[in-house]
């Protein structure tokens, strides 16, 4: 009986001039394009700089902001109110006044200070760029220090960044961009195809059989599982192939989460599915539980940073675990044993959703 | 007689609005039985109470002796449907459709190819059509053929004929003869007044309740008034001007002509003098038999 219905699910799915495209365009699309565009690297701050010093100090501290790839330096000027007019026409985010003086301050016991004057408009821009100005200018003053003869201060702190020792941001946001990607083709394709039986009236004909409603769901659910591992093993030689990016623990664990998930997925369309009774409604209702999967499950914005409430809310959001997972293995090289307790999560909420999947299915209308 | 098809007070509501009344019946094994109504009335309603689609608020049934909500199991497994909107699936094609709900009752195609062979052969010539790209009265019969393929005893068959052309509802009822000759009992449903004669019993139901049941000559002999069709120039002022004429009880229109109901000691000479006296010309008036509509119309305005 299953196998009939597989055949049939197959067939439809292959036959469809719309869905096979789909599932090879988009992961190709989101693993070339998006890793470049989600970055949250700041980089190019537009920079004023009002000079009120005109000391060799002042030049210095100029020609390493012009030369960083971090800032653009836009103008310098001697005039604070043009400086704060570009800051308000967003020619500049970030205003660094030199006041006069500053260079001869540095040797007295009372000493000038320079200000910083960021738009908070866009806020990680604006604390980012503060804070890339203070280390510059720290910098440049110690260097400064050196070069007259000083002793240079001890180093007293070394940072290293283990597991992305670079701090690249697509290697942390491409395994992300997986998860994005299984939870669209995992929620919505199920969910579509279902409400789809329902709308071409084809589920009533299916009611008056002796299928059950187990086999019946079951072989919409083996169909979407067999899609999201071809589309993970793309989104996986695409990262390899254009990124360079190979998980450092086993591909092996990362397909197990996987598969856990995208049951987890489909059985959440499933039930989705079968409270809708038009096409339109199911979008309406999965684009609501994507927006907060997406938004709240620790994809984009660490969870350790969310209010003590919505971190709450994070321990029943499937992909929560998920992301913990991919992440780990991926940049870390967790095992099964490090990550057992992630495991047992995904695999209580698949158990749990496609009970209720086969379970809100009625045969009777 | 045997009784494949049970009802007794089935009575179905949405909400505030009641779409069957207690309706009960019996339809006896190898019958072709129609039920006969208007949209609204109910039909698709008591299709899908009788094929366990849904569960009645009150009452009860039985299909091949099973109840419907007890034994919706076994009755799935031995009844065929066609829902009243085209439900195989349309991407697949017509082989393909067949197959599959040839697998769903764990039969073969070729096992019970006999018995859809009449059918099947004039769809067969586009059996790798998708479905969905066939004319209305192909999909029809593709869609019986699915219905039929398990061998069921009792078929039920909700609007078949509904957005079909003539010459094709004529060949579909054809074949529902063809099948009941075969010993399959049939439930069929219409809005068309003119495909009851083609049925064993009807059933005339209106407004979620049933106006009466009998055979379709059964029905018709229960008209025992005098009837006339009536036709000339301007037909609706003729039909206002009859209406107000003495020694006629209903008159309203049926096709071409207007169906005049006479009372006792109605006069047919007397009554076209005084509608020629009202200039009216040409006037013709036939005395005729009463179809299965005028019973219809009959029995709804009794009801009411």
């Amino acid at each position: 009986m299953l196998r009939v219905l597989l055949e049939k699910e197959f067939l439809q799915f292959l036959r469809n001039p719309f869905l096979p495209r789909m599932a090879l365009i988009f992961p190709v699309m989101v693993m070339l394009v998006f890793p470049w565009v989600t970055t949250m690297d700041v980089r190019h701050i537009g920079v004023a700089v009002v000079d009120n010093d005109r000391t060799e100090t002042s030049r210095r501290l100029i020609s390493k902001i012009g030369a960083s790839d971090y800032y653009t330096l836009q103008e310098v000027t001697d005039d604070f109110a043009g400086a704060l007019d570009a800051l308000e026409s967003c020619a500049a985010d970030v205003v660094l006044e030199i006041p006069d003086g500053f260079e001869e301050g540095l040797s007295s016991d009372n000493p000038k200070k320079a200000s910083i004057s960021a738009n908070g408009v866009n806020a990680t821009k604006g604390s980012l760029g503060t804070q890339y100005l203070q280390q510059t200018l720290m910098a440049t003053l110690v260097e400064l220090q050196a070069e007259r003869g000083a002793a240079p201060a001890p180093e007293t702190i070394v940072v290293q960044n283990r597991y992305n020792p670079t701090l690249e941001y697509r290697n942390y946001m491409i395994p992300a961009l997986m998860i994005m990607l299984l939870i669209t083709l995992g929620g919505f394709l199920p969910a579509l195809n279902l409400v789809n039986e329902k709308e071409t009236g084809t589920i009533e004909q299916i009611n008056v059989t002796p299928v059950s409603r187990l086999s019946f769901t079951l072989a919409k659910l083996v169909l979407y599982w067999i899609i999201g591992f071809v589309v993970l093993t793309l989104a996986l030689l695409l990262a390899w192939i254009v990124y360079g990016l190979v998980p450092v623990g086993a591909a092996g664990a990362i397909y197990l989460a996987s598969m856990l998930f995208v049951l987890v997925m489909s059985g959440f369309g499933v039930i989705v599915a079968n409270y809708s009774s038009t096409i339109l409604q199911a979008i309406f209702v999965m684009f609501f539980f994507v927006m907060i999967f997406i938004l709240m499950s620790g994809l984009l914005t660490p969870i350790a940073s969310m209010p003590s409430w919505a971190q709450c809310i994070t321990y029943f959001l499937p992909p929560r675990y998920f992301i913990e997972i991919m992440r780990a293995v991926y940049l870390k090289g967790a095992t099964l044993r490090d990550l057992w307790y992630d495991y047992a999560a995904l695999a209580l909420f698949a158990a749990v959703f496609n009970t209720a999947a086969a379970l809100t299915y009625k045969k009777q209308l | 007689m045997e009784r494949a098809i049970t009802a007794e007070g089935l009575t179905k509501r949405y909400g505030s609005l009641t779409a069957l009344d207690s309706v009960s019946f019996a339809v006896g094994r190898g019958e072709l039985f129609g039920l006969i109504g208007p949209d609204g009335a109910g039909k698709s309603t008591l299709f899908r109470l009788l094929t366990t689609l849904l569960a009645p608020d009150a009452g009860h049934a039985e299909v091949d002796g099973f109840d419907t909500v007890k034994d919706y199991r076994a009755i799935r497994r031995r009844v065929g449907y066609m829902p009243g909107c085209f439900s195989l699936y349309p991407d697949l094609s017509v082989e393909e459709n067949l197959d599959f709900f040839a697998a769903l009752f764990g039969v073969r195609v070729r096992d019970n190819y006999d018995l859809i062979a009449p059918i099947y052969r004039q769809i067969a010539p586009f059996r790798t059509r998708r479905a969905g790209r066939l004319s209305g009265g192909m999909k029809q019969k593709l869609a019986l053929c699915c219905a039929l393929i398990h061998r069921p005893s009792v078929l039920f068959l909700d609007e078949p004929t509904t957005g079909v052309d003539a010459v094709s509802r004529n060949e579909f009822w054809e074949m529902l003869d063809d099948l009941r000759q075969r010993g399959i009992t049939t439930l069929v449903s219409t809005p068309y007044m003119d495909e009851a004669g083609r049925c064993d019993r009807i059933a005339l139901i209106n407004a979620a309740r049933i106006l009466g049941i009998d055979s379709p000559k059964g029905i018709v002999a229960r008209f025992d008034e005098p009837l006339y069709a009536l036709s000339g120039e301007r037909m609706y002022e003729l039909l206002l001007a009859a209406r107000q004429s003495p020694g006629v009880r209903e008159c309203y229109t049926f096709g071409e002509t207007h169906h005049l109901i006479a009372e006792a000691g109605f006069d047919p000479d007397t009554f076209i003098g005084t509608l020629a006296g009202k200039g009216f010309r040409q006037v013709a008036l036939h005395p005729i038999g009463a179809g299965i509509e005028d019973v219809f119309m009959k029995l709804m305005h009794h009801g009411e």
